[in-house]
C-alpha cells in the first residue's frame, strides 16, 4: 500500500468520520476511495448501529430524560456507529441549527433533535428545514412558541434565515431585509408545541408538534419579492431556492470539512477561501434539486478536498479531538464502564454537546484554543496516546517493532509520526522531536529489558506527539 | 470604597443546583414556613438564631462565629425578575448578568478585561474545576482552570520526575514563539506558552504552603484548601473561582439528609478557610461570596423541595459589614411568585456592583449592564 493513499484515507477518515484505527484505514485504503466515499455517502448501504445491544449494555441511555446520557449516547455512536459520515454530519447540522439544553431543559428533546440530522442530514435541504422547524425542541428554544398571530415573536423567523440558510448577506449584499423576518415570522405563526402530558405519575414524555390554524396568520405576505398566502412550507421553498442558501451551506460545508473558513458573520464580506470549491458545491446544490449527499459528494471526490494545503489545515474541535482518539485507542468498542467520564472531556475542552453557548453556536477554528481547554487538549490527549496499556496503543508499538530490529531516532520518529496521524511537523518540532529521542539513542526489542524500554520510550514520543500544536490541528 | 493593605482579591463559592435559601436562612417564627413545609420544616429549637425573624440551619454552627463578629453578610430575598427554573439559564444569568439575552461574556472574566488589559498577569483569574464556568469567559482573557492543583500542569500522565521534565523542556522549545508558520499556528503557539508558565507557577503553590487547618476531603473542601493555597502563594491573583460538585444542591428528594450534609461541608470549609488566612495573615485582602443559581419552591413535595426563585446568597470576610441585606420575601401565599415560589427584592446585580466598585474598584456599569442600586455592605 502506498504512503499516500493511506495518508489520504486517514484524511477522509478525520472528516468523514471521526477518525480510525490504522488497521481499519489500511482497509479502506486497500478497498479505493472512491468506494470508501460511496461508503459514507450512504450510511443505509452499512451496518447500523446495534440498538438492542447498545440499550442492554448501556438501559439508562434508553429513552433517557438525563442530559448526561443522552450526550453520552451520542458520543458511543461516534465511537462506533459504522456509519461514520451520518454521526459527523448529525454534529455538523448540531453545530449549525443551535439549540441547547440550557433552554430546552430535556435530554430527551435533545436527543432527538439531534435523530433528526442523523435522519435527514443528507437528504434533500427542504426536508431537512421541515424537520427542524417542526421540531418541538427548536420551536420552543426560538419562541416560535411564543410568537401568535396576534403578537408576533420574530425569533424563529429572523434565526432561520441569518444562522439556518440564507446568511445575513454575500458577496457584500444583504441578502433579506427586516420586512423579510417579519413575514417569515408571520408565517410560522400557529407552529407550536401541544400542551404537554402532566409529568406525574409515568414522567415526562416526548414533547409533540401541533400545528394551530387558529393562531395562524393567514394574511398575504411578501417575502424576498414573492406575496402570497405563506405557511412555513411555503418559506422554505422559498428559502431554498434563494443562491444565497446554495452558498450558505457550501460555505458551512467547506468550513466544517475542509478548512477552516473566517468566522460566519465575516462571510457578508468576505469571500470564500476557495471560490471555485464554493461554486462546484453550489452548482451540485442546483443539479440534484437541493441534495445535502450531492454537495457533499463533490466535496469528498474534488481535488480541493485531497489537497495536501488542507491537510491540518483545521482545529479539531473537542468532539473531533476526543472521539478521533477513543477510536484510535480502541476504547469504548461495544461496552465498557467510564464513557460518562470521557464522555464530558468536550466541555472540559469548551465544547458542552447539546448545550451550545448560544443560538449562534461555537465558535470554530482557533477559537477553540485559551490557555484552559489547551492543557485539557494536550493532557487527554497525551493521557490517550501514551497509555501503552490500551488495545490500540499496544498495537502501534507493535507495528513500530515490526519496522526493524533497530530503529534510529529518525526512524522511530517518523515512525511515530506516521502511525498516529500520520501527523506532518514543521521541521523545527521535528528537531525537537529527534534531539530528544537521540538523548537514548537507537532503539531495539530483542530481550525483555529492550522491549519494555521500546514501549516505555514509544508511550512518552506519543505523549509528546499529542502535545505538538500541530496535533491540535486535523 | 474600601482600602485594603494588598490588592483586593474575590473568592467564589458556587452552589450548583439551587440552594434551598428557605432552609438555610430560616424565617423561624413564621407559621406559613411551618405550614409549608411540613416534610422538611426544621424545629424551631434546633434553629440558631441570628435576628428576631431569622435563624441559620442546625448545621450551619461555624458561619455563626463571623455573623457574631460582624463579618457575614446574609443577602436574602435574592434573584433577579423574570425568574428562570433551569439550572443551565438561571446560573447562566448569574454568570453573565444578561436575564434577556444569551450572554457570552462573564462579569468575572470581564472584571478580569479591566483589571489586567494586557493579560500581564496569565494567573489574574484561576478558576478550580473541570472547565470554565461562563462568568470567567472573556476573549482574550487568559483564565487557568486546574482541576487538581497537586497534579496541575501539562503532560502529567508522564511517570518519572526526570523524564517529565525532559518532555517540559521538549515543549517550552516546541511552542517557543515561531516565525512564518501562519496566524493560527502563532497563537496557538503563545497560548501553550502562556499555560506552561501559569502550570509552573501554579505547581509550586502546594510546597509553599503549609498550615494547621484541616479541610474536609470533599470536593469543596479540597478547592477551597487550593484557593487558600493559591492565595497565599501570592502570584497576584484576583479572582479564585470554585463550584460546588455539578447540582449537588438540587434537592428534589431526601433533601433534609442530602442538605444537612452540603451545609455542614460549607459552613466548615468557609470556617477553615477563613481560619486558615488568619493564620497566615492573609484574610484581610479576601472577600468570599457564596451563591446560587436559584432558591427552591415554597411547598416541600413530601421529600425535597422543587426548583423556585428568590433564594439567599453569603459574603465573608474582614471588610464585610455584617448584617442583613434585603428584605425577607413574603411567604403569604397572595404574595408568592406563580408558581408559589419566594418574589427576589434584591437584584444580584445589586451585589456585583457593589463587590465591582467598592472591592475591586472597577466601574461596575458594563460589566453587569446597567446601573443597579448598591448594597453596601463593605465596612
Amino acid at each position: 500500500m502506498a504512503e499516500k493513499d493511506i495518508a489520504l484515507m486517514a484524511h477522509l477518515m478525520r472528516r468523514a468520520g471521526f477518525g480510525a484505527s490504522l488497521d481499519e484505514i489500511e482497509a479502506k485504503a486497500a478497498q479505493g476511495y472512491d468506494s470508501v466515499v460511496q461508503e459514507l455517502l450512504n450510511p443505509e448501504t452499512q451496518d447500523a448501529v446495534d440498538e438492542d445491544l447498545l440499550f442492554r449494555y448501556n438501559p439508562s441511555y434508553y429513552e433517557a430524560a438525563a442530559i448526561e446520557n443522552n450526550v453520552q449516547q451520542w458520543v458511543w455512536r461516534m465511537i462506533n456507529s459504522p456509519r461514520q459520515l451520518q454521526e459527523k454530519v448529525a454534529l455538523f447540522w448540531h453545530m449549525i441549527f443551535c439549540a441547547g439544553h440550557s433552554k430546552i431543559d430535556s435530554g430527551q428533546e435533545m436527543g432527538l433533535m439531534v435523530d433528526i440530522f442523523r435522519q435527514k442530514g443528507m437528504g434533500r435541504f427542504d426536508d431537512l428545514l421541515l424537520g427542524l422547524s417542526t421540531n418541538p425542541g427548536m420551536m420552543y428554544y426560538l419562541d416560535n412558541t411564543e410568537s401568535h398571530k396576534t403578537n408576533l415573536n420574530e425569533n424563529y423567523g429572523r434565526e432561520l434565515l441569518e444562522l439556518f440558510s440564507l446568511g445575513v448577506g454575500m458577496d457584500e449584499e444583504f441578502n433579506y431585509s427586516e420586512d423579510d423576518v417579519k413575514a417569515c415570522a408571520r408565517a410560522f405563526t400557529g407552529w407550536n408545541i401541544a400542551p404537554p402530558y402532566p409529568p406525574f405519575p409515568h414522567g415526562r414524555s416526548p414533547w409533540e408538534f401541533r400545528f394551530d390554524p387558529a393562531d395562524h396568520d393567514t394574511s398575504d405576505k411578501t417575502f424576498l419579492g414573492e406575496t402570497g398566502n405563506w405557511n412555513g412550507n411555503d418559506i422554505i421553498e422559498i428559502v431554498c431556492k434563494q443562491p444565497a442558501t446554495a452558498r450558505f451551506l457550501a460555505r458551512h460545508m467547506y468550513n466544517f470539512f475542509v478548512a477552516d473558513e473566517p468566522q460566519i458573520p465575516a462571510w457578508r464580506l468576505t469571500p470564500p477561501r476557495d471560490q471555485k470549491a464554493i461554486e462546484a458545491m453550489e452548482k451540485a446544490y442546483w443539479d440534484s434539486d437541493h441534495s445535502v449527499k450531492a454537495m457533499l459528494e463533490v466535496l469528498f471526490t474534488s481535488d480541493f478536498f485531497k489537497d495536501e494545503a488542507v491537510r491540518y489545515a483545521k482545529v479539531k474541535n473537542p468532539t473531533e479531538m476526543v472521539v478521533s482518539l477513543l477510536r484510535m485507542t480502541g476504547e469504548f468498542k461495544g461496552y465498557q464502564p467510564g464513557l460518562f467520564d470521557a464522555s464530558q472531556e468536550p466541555k472540559y475542552m469548551g465544547m458542552d454537546l447539546m448545550n451550545p453557548p448560544t443560538v449562534e453556536g461555537w465558535h470554530t477554528g482557533r477559537e477553540w484554543i485559551d490557555s484552559g481547554t489547551l492543557v485539557e487538549r494536550i493532557n487527554f490527549a497525551s493521557d490517550m496516546l501514551g497509555n501503552t496499556e490500551l488495545e490500540g496503543v499496544k498495537s502501534l508499538v507493535n507495528r513500530l517493532m515490526g519496522m526493524g530490529d533497530k530503529l534510529s531516532p529518525e526512524e522511530f520518529v517518523n515512525g511515530c509520526l506516521d502511525l498516529t496521524g500520520p501527523v506532518v511537523v514543521t521541521s523545527d518540532t521535528m528537531s525537537q522531536l529527534i534531539a530528544h529521542a537521540t538523548q537514548e539513542g537507537e532503539l531495539s526489542h530483542g530481550n525483555d529489558k529492550e522491549q519494555s524500554d521500546f514501549t516505555r520510550r514509544t508511550g512518552e514520543m506519543f505523549q509528546m506527539i499529542a502535545a505538538t500544536a500541530e496535533f491540535q490541528f486535523e | 470604597m474600601v482600602q485594603t493593605k494588598k490588592d483586593p482579591v474575590l473568592a467564589v463559592l458556587s452552589l450548583s443546583g439551587g440552594n434551598d435559601g428557605l432552609n438555610c436562612v430560616i424565617p423561624r417564627n413564621n407559621s406559613h414556613y411551618r405550614d409549608s413545609r411540613p416534610t422538611l420544616a426544621v424545629p424551631e429549637d434546633q434553629i440558631i438564631p441570628i435576628t428576631d425573624e431569622l435563624g441559620l440551619h442546625p448545621t450551619m454552627g461555624p458561619l455563626k462565629k463571623y455573623w457574631d463578629e460582624g463579618k457575614l453578610a446574609v443577602f436574602v430575598g435574592i434573584g433577579y425578575p423574570v425568574p428562570s427554573y433551569s439550572h443551565f439559564r438561571s446560573m447562566d444569568i448569574w454568570h453573565t448578568c444578561e436575564p434577556e439575552i444569551i450572554g457570552t461574556e462573564g462579569w468575572l472574566g470581564r472584571a478580569t478585561k479591566q483589571m489586567d488589559p494586557n493579560s500581564e498577569n496569565v494567573l489574574t483569574s484561576v478558576n478550580f474545576g473541570r472547565g470554565l464556568p461562563r462568568a470567567l469567559v472573556m476573549d482574550g482573557v487568559p483564565v487557568a482552570s486546574v482541576g487538581n492543583l497537586e497534579t496541575y500542569g501539562l503532560l502529567t500522565g508522564i511517570e518519572g520526575e526526570n523524564q517529565r521534565n525532559d518532555a517540559l523542556d521538549v515543549f517550552g522549545r516546541m511552542y517557543a514563539p515561531a516565525i512564518g508558520t501562519g496566524a493560527v499556528m502563532d497563537y496557538i503557539h503563545q497560548t501553550g506558552t502562556d499555560a506552561l508558565k501559569g502550570a509552573d507557577i501554579l505547581s509550586t503553590a502546594p510546597d509553599k504552603y503549609s498550615s494547621s487547618v484541616e479541610y474536609s476531603t470533599t470536593a469543596i473542601g479540597q478547592y477551597m484548601k487550593n484557593i487558600a493555597q493559591t492565595h497565599l502563594a501570592g502570584f497576584g491573583t484576583r479572582v479564585l473561582y470554585t463550584t460546588s460538585p455539578y447540582n449537588g444542591f438540587d434537592s428534589h428528594a431526601n433533601q433534609a439528609q442530602a442538605n444537612a450534609g452540603l451545609l455542614t461541608d460549607v459552613s466548615n470549609t468557609v470556617d477553615n478557610f477563613m481560619t486558615d488566612l488568619r493564620e497566615h495573615d492573609a484574610s484581610e485582602e479576601v472577600t468570599l461570596l457564596l451563591f446560587s443559581e436559584f432558591g427552591r419552591r415554597v411547598i416541600d413535595n413530601g421529600s425535597g423541595t422543587d426548583h423556585g426563585a428568590a433564594g439567599v446568597a453569603f459574603a465573608v470576610g474582614e471588610h464585610v459589614k455584617g448584617g442583613i441585606y434585603g428584605t425577607y420575601p413574603s411567604l403569604e401565599p397572595s404574595q408568592l411568585e406563580e408558581g408559589g415560589n419566594l418574589k427576589f427584592n434584591l437584584d444580584f446585580r445589586s451585589v456585583y456592583s457593589t463587590i465591582l466598585e467598592d472591592w475591586f474598584q472597577l466601574d461596575p456599569e458594563p460589566i453587569v449592564n446597567g446601573n443597579f442600586e448598591r448594597t453596601k455592605f463593605f465596612a
